[in-house]
Parts: structure tokens; C-alpha cells; sequence
């Protein structure tokens, strides 16, 4: 099924990225992620530096589709943890609230275990900040920029 | 669906390039990749089989510039064109904000052509899109090539409704820019016609 639009206003950024900093932390992890179900990435922590977040997002997205798809095939309702073993880096894949996806990367300075104890917790908070968000996304009173945009500066992002 | 980040000031969609096997989808992409600024685009990814045939899907994020201070990001994707992957081709299709379908101008091609627009559209609508509310444009690929269908009978057969539709050589580019450039005007059209809610949103409830 379609989903609304992602909106991500200052206010629930703050909070998401207060649980994933923590997360960072508190689980030992190298990096962690929050990605919207389509692909795009809604927050990060830990050493971001040396990976292309956009294309770890994008990928991760597409894992999980196809996994949502291996899923309905055997009539389960959505697979919603994965894991990834290497030989120096692990990577956890929590689905959150069926919307969306959270990223653990971690090395042998922790453990599954404890990365899964971690996961759950945040996951817990992460659900009702984005069901709040959701709800305040559909308030059709809420302003958008896109009011104000007129076909001129659309036009005008094409003019060379 | 897009993504608009307050914090962040942008604004994020989705546009799939859609058509059937050898289309030329993947050659779109990887022109815009190969001419677009380098701060304009990030990594481009090929999940591709060894023979370079897509299997899962190509992504290419791309910069456009900035709207009343909003950064407009568009995330390009192909779907795998051969039939038998339409498994995968439906999930690429999830959130999708705008569609490119790709037509292969050959006539030995017509036939996969009808059935890959068929195909786009039954999938749109398992997802709760219609191909007559989404931002939607056509490009008629492979203008050079010798056995090629006239463009009035490309447009009869593939786009009844006249969206927007472009004759392109994908391999030299011909088209490529023109077919995208519409195709990202329609979907920021739409955003602030609709302000969010598309014709995808209202079906699902």
C-alpha cells in the first residue's frame, strides 16, 4: 500500500536523533541509521564519515522491500530483523513500526546480543515519535512549503 | 511519496524509469550520471547481473537546485525491464513520486512495449496509484536505429492521453535531459497542486 508523505519538522528531528546518538553509544556501534521505507535517510550517528549514506540507504530500502516481498510470498506479515555477518563489520536491520528502517553497524567491540537489547528499546520510542509525526503530517491545517512555490520558480530551476 | 525535511530544508522525491527489457532505462541514468556535476550527484548503483542485464534496480541521486530555499533532491531509479522479474519491479515502484516510461522505438519491440504499459499499470494499481493522476511523462528511445515505428504511431499506441513525451537516443543523450527535466517539473508541480496529497495517498484510505 502507498504511504503519506514524510514530513520531518525541527522538533521530532531533535528526538530521533537524540535516540540514535544514544544508540551509538549505549549498544557500542559504529554507526547507526534511520531510513524511511522508500530509501531516503531521516537521521544518522556515529562515524558517518566513510560511508555514502545515500546509497547505504537506498540499498537498505530495497533489502527490506524485497524481503517485505519474500514475506507475503510465505504469508508471513513482514520479516522485521535482519542480520549481516562479515568478517569485520555486522549490520543489524530493525523494521520499526512497519514504516520506518533501523540500522546498526557494528564490529567485534560489542555484541548481537547486546545490540539487539538496544535495538528493541529504541525501536519502542522511535514507534511513537513517528505515529505522533504521522498524525501531525495528515492534520490538513498543518502549512507546507509548497503553497508559496509558483510555476515561475519551478521554471526557473531549469533554466540553465 | 517525497520527503520534505524541515530541518534540513529539502526535498526529496522519487521518479522510476519504467519499460520493457533493453529499453534503454539503465543508458538514461547512466547519461545523466556521466554529465552531471559532481556536486550535483552522489554514487550511482547497478544491481546488475554479470551480463550488465538489471536484476533488482539502478539508483542515481541527483541535486537540482534550490526552490525558495529548498534543496530539491531527486532519487532516479530503473526497475529490471525483463518479464519475469516483475516481483521486483512492483516493490521499486513503492512511494514513487513520478514515472518515466521508456518505450523501445523498434517495431520488433511494439509488442513489449503494450505489455510493459499494461504491466506499469496493474502494478500502479496494487499499490494504490493511477498512471492518470501520477506525474507521467514518455520518451520513444532508439530514434537511430534502422526498423524504427513512426513517432505519431508510437504516441497512438502509448500515450492515448498526451502527457508529455520525447523521441531520444539514450546512448548520445539525445532526449535524456528533456525527458527528465519534464518529468521533475510535473512532480513539483504536483507537490504544490496536491501539497502532498497525490492521488496514491487518497486511494490507499
Amino acid at each position: 500500500m502507498s504511504s503519506p508523505q514524510m514530513v520531518m519538522y525541527e522538533e521530532e528531528f531533535h528526538e530521533i536523533q537524540g535516540i540514535v546518538d544514544r544508540l551509538v553509544r549505549d549498544a557500542n556501534a559504529q554507526v547507526v541509521f534511520i531510513i524511511d521505507k522508500n530509501g531516503q535517510l531521516i537521521a544518522a550517528a556515529g562515524d558517518t564519515d566513510q560511508i555514502d549514506t545515500t546509497s547505504l540507504a537506498s540499498l537498505t530500502a530495497g533489502n527490506i522491500a524485497a524481503t517485505g516481498g519474500i514475506a507475503k510470498l510465505l504469508r508471513e506479515n513482514e520479516f522485521t530483523t535482519q542480520f549481516h555477518e562479515g568478517e569485520r563489520a555486522n549490520i543489524h536491520i530493525q523494521l520499526v513500526g512497519n514504516r520506518v528502517i533501523l540500522v546498526v553497524i557494528f564490529d567485534n567491540k560489542t555484541s548481537l546480543g547486546l545490540v539487539r537489547l538496544r535495538v528493541k528499546k529504541s525501536s519502542e520510542e522511535l514507534n511513537r515519535i513517528f505515529e505522533a509525526l504521522l498524525a501531525k503530517v495528515q492534520d490538513p491545517n498543518q502549512e507546507t512549503p509548497f503553497a508559496e512555490i509558483t510555476d515561475d520558480d519551478i521554471d526557473n530551476l531549469f533554466n540553465d | 511519496m517525497s520527503f520534505i525535511n524541515y530541518l534540513s530544508r529539502e526535498i526529496n522525491c522519487k521518479i522510476v524509469y519504467y519499460g520493457p527489457g533493453l529499453c534503454g532505462k539503465t543508458t538514461n541514468l547512466q547519461y545523466i550520471y556521466n554529465k552531471t556535476n559532481p556536486d550535483a550527484k552522489g554514487k550511482m548503483i547497478s544491481l546488475a547481473t554479470e551480463t550488465e542485464r538489471t536484476l533488482f534496480f539502478d539508483f542515481l541521486p541527483l541535486a537540482l537546485g534550490e526552490i525558495r530555499g529548498f534543496k530539491t533532491r531527486f532519487h532516479l531509479y530503473t526497475v529490471p525491464g525483463q518479464v519475469f522479474y516483475d516481483a521486483s519491479r512492483k516493490l521499486i515502484l513503492k512511494g514513487v513520486d513520478g514515472v518515466v516510461f521508456v518505450a523501445d522505438s523498434q517495431i520488433a519491440r511494439m509488442e513489449a512495449n503494450i505489455e510493459s504499459m499494461e504491466n506499469l499499470r496493474t502494478n500502479l494499481a496494487e499499490q494504490g496509484y493511477s498512471l492518470d493522476r501520477l506525474p507521467y511523462v514518455v520518451q520513444y528511445n532508439k530514434r537511430d536505429m534502422p526498423s524504427i515505428a513512426p513517432e505519431e504511431e508510437l504516441k497512438n499506441l502509448l500515450n492515448p492521453n498526451g502527457v508529455p513525451d520525447f523521441g531520444a537516443v539514450a546512448t548520445t543523450g539525445e532526449g535524456v535531459f528533456d525527458t527528465l527535466k519534464a518529468i521533475a517539473k510535473l512532480v513539483l508541480t504536483e507537490l504544490k497542486r496536491g501539497s502532498g496529497a497525490t492521488g496514491g495517498n487518497q486511494a490507499s484510505r
